[in-house]
């Protein structure tokens, strides 16, 4: 009975959060971007008038016509097809990244919360050093000596963007472990399991999931920089900033080859981080006093 | 107060033999070394492989090893890149300085700039002005460097012919001559820099608005611009210096990939060539460079906090 009782507020929680995010202005144009983006990512394959590695020498860096809408690349490639599929690859990467990022730096950071002592203290040093190098050479160190297939990326966008989740998982722990309702449930006499399964947990996952969509843009972030360096997906597989990339060196008369990726990639990830905003505020977090590390 | 500082101090040292630790081990779990980066095809060889190994000093242990390296890198010695004959001090030098110029001045016009923007949009919050620099600031603040770098250069330096879209100055170049060049790469930087700090200005602004003691200056009937600048912000912007040293750690990241776009002769653009050409001794150099910048501004700013908040030179005795 109890149990079907927690999961009814669950339930209406979930909504209740849904419906204040679609309310606001900047959570429903960031959510309707992201779901374009991901519809997109599914369907474009069906959609797109070329294919996209298709080259035709005739068309090379040709102005946008009625029939290739954003003309055409250096290899004579059609850039409304590839910029229709640019983002399969990122979404894909990211998609999967992200949540592997979330659980495990939520993990440790609620395990090292609860343990506290010297071995907490230890950690945090680890994550400081850790954190005190940029993200992109960490990457690219990776990807130099491993390759730069999706099987890679993966696992190593999840490992190093879990880290700075274990901090926020941490300062969550601690922050809910000081409130007045898990001493109750210790008084109560709940054994720790409840506690953390009951109290804890259901509090933690909300600043998790603001931070599990912030994560996400800085992921794309790093994996369309990543692309952009040449460290990233491999040719012909169309990616914005791989595609960026190449039509930056002849934007100077052919500078249709950079419009369409660049607004595709940016309302992405401006959609992502409306969202993440409108989910923060939904849940009552504060999340502009935090450093983006 | 000197013990809080000595903590920090100490702390900060401790948090740069950390990342050394981390930098050296984790390069040395990678598979291939120097040597067979230096030999390429030739590494099937196994007596050059060993020849070259030992000239390198390679098959001493690890933990030698690292001791030297250690030990040399705090008297600046940063030892030898791969090919055994350039110093790395003398190639990483000018990049720093070149590096550190050019974040100097996306400081000088981003962080008076975010306070200005933090402060008009804490204090006139979900009216217009924060409407518009608010949408403005995600904007700034999410788009990829690379992709604001590529616009910037496509409007200014392509259509309108204003300024130079890539910088062709040497590394050794005297400061002087990267003007104007540098201008279009600190734009970008201080674009995505003021956003971030002026967001965080901004919450803070609007924090401090709604707490008890300005409603009670209100009451007293202090003038509203008296208030906010006598008894508001010194007490708003105080977090924020925390938040903004954060912050320049963080888009260090960011820095690697404006100098990639516009050919800017950094720190970061030698870490890429360095990567790419496997060679580890520079990446470890630039890595443990990079980390103590990190540690130093932060350092630095948790020196600024303490000075300008009395409060905060006790909380040692807390223990």
């Amino acid at each position: 009975m109890a149990q079907a009782i927690t999961h009814q507020f669950e339930k209406n929680r979930a909504l209740t959060v849904l419906k204040d995010l679609v309310s606001r202005p900047s959570g429903a144009i960031g959510l309707s971007l992201v779901m374009f983006h991901l519809v997109l990512a599914i369907i474009s394959p069906y959609i797109a008038p070329f294919d996209y590695k298709l080259q035709n020498s005739s068309l090379m860096l040709s102005a946008p016509d009625a029939v290739h809408w954003l003309g055409a690349d250096h290899l004579g490639r059609d850039v409304f097809s590839r910029t229709l599929m640019g983002g399969r690859e990122a979404l894909l990467v990211t998609g999967i990244a992200t949540p592997l990022a979330v659980i495990w730096g939520g993990f440790i950071g609620i395990l090292f919360g609860l343990v506290g002592g010297r071995l907490d203290e230890v950690l945090m040093r680890v994550v400081d050093a850790f954190l005190s190098l940029p993200w992109i050479l960490k990457m690219l160190v990776i990807i130099v000596t491993f390759g730069s297939g999706t099987a890679v990326l993966i696992p190593t966008l999840a490992f190093f963007y879990g880290v700075p989740v274990i901090r926020i998982a941490r300062a969550a722990t601690h922050d809910v472990i000081a409130r007045d309702f898990v001493w109750s449930a210790k008084a109560r006499g709940h054994s720790r399991i409840s506690i953390i399964w009951r109290e804890l947990l259901p509090n933690v996952l909300d600043a998790l999931m603001v931070e599990g969509a912030m994560r996400w843009s800085w992921m794309l972030l790093a994996f369309s920089s990543l692309s952009f360096l040449g460290f990233g997906v491999s040719p012909p597989t169309p990616d914005w900033g791989l595609m960026i990339s190449d039509a930056r060196g002849f934007m100077s008369f052919a500078p249709w080859g950079v419009i369409g990726p660049v607004i595709a990639l940016s309302s992405l990830i401006i959609g992502i981080n409306l969202t993440a905003d409108a989910l923060a505020k939904a849940l009552g977090i504060d999340r502009a006093q935090k450093a983006p590390v | 107060m000197i013990v809080m500082l000595m903590r920090r101090i100490l702390l900060g040292f401790i948090t740069v033999c950390l990342v050394s630790i981390i930098i050296f081990s984790g390069i040395e779990m990678l598979p291939g070394d120097a040597c067979t980066q230096y030999l390429g095809e030739y590494q099937a060889d196994k007596e050059l492989l060993e020849q070259c190994r030992k000239d390198l000093d390679l098959n001493r242990p690890a933990h030698e090893r690292f001791r030297e390296w250690a030990g040399g890198a705090m008297t600046g010695d940063l030892g030898m890149a791969v090919d055994g004959k350039t110093k790395i001090s003398t190639i990483v030098g000018d990049r720093v300085k070149n590096s550190l110029l050019l974040a100097f001045c996306a400081m000088l016009v981003g962080i008076p700039l975010a306070l200005i923007l933090g402060i008009i949009t804490g204090l006139w919050r979900d009216r217009m002005p924060d409407l518009v620099i608010s949408t403005l600031a995600i904007f700034a603040m999410t788009i990829p460097e690379f992709v604001s770098a590529t616009l910037l250069i496509l409007v200014f330096s392509i259509w309108l012919g204003w300024l130079p879209g890539i910088v062709l100055t040497s590394a050794s170049a005297p400061i002087s001559e990267f003007f104007p060049e540098i201008l279009l790469p600190v734009i970008v930087l201080s674009l995505v820099m003021c956003a971030h700090i002026m967001r965080m200005v901004r919450s803070s602004v609007i924090d401090v608005m709604s707490s008890d003691y300005v409603q009670m200056a209100t009451l007293k009937g202090v003038p509203y611009w008296q208030m906010v600048f006598r008894h508001a912000l010194p007490n708003a912007l105080l977090p924020a210096i925390n938040v903004v040293a954060l912050t320049i750690a963080w888009l260090l990241g960011g820095v690697v990939v404006i100098e990639v776009v516009f050919n800017y002769p950094g720190l970061g653009r030698l870490m890429i060539d360095a990567i790419s050409d496997r060679d580890l001794p520079v990446v470890q150099s630039i890595a443990l460079i990079v980390a103590s910048i990190y540690v130093c501004v932060n350092l630095a700013a948790d020196l600024l906090t303490m000075l300008a908040n009395p409060k905060l030179r006790t909380v040692y005795t807390r223990k």
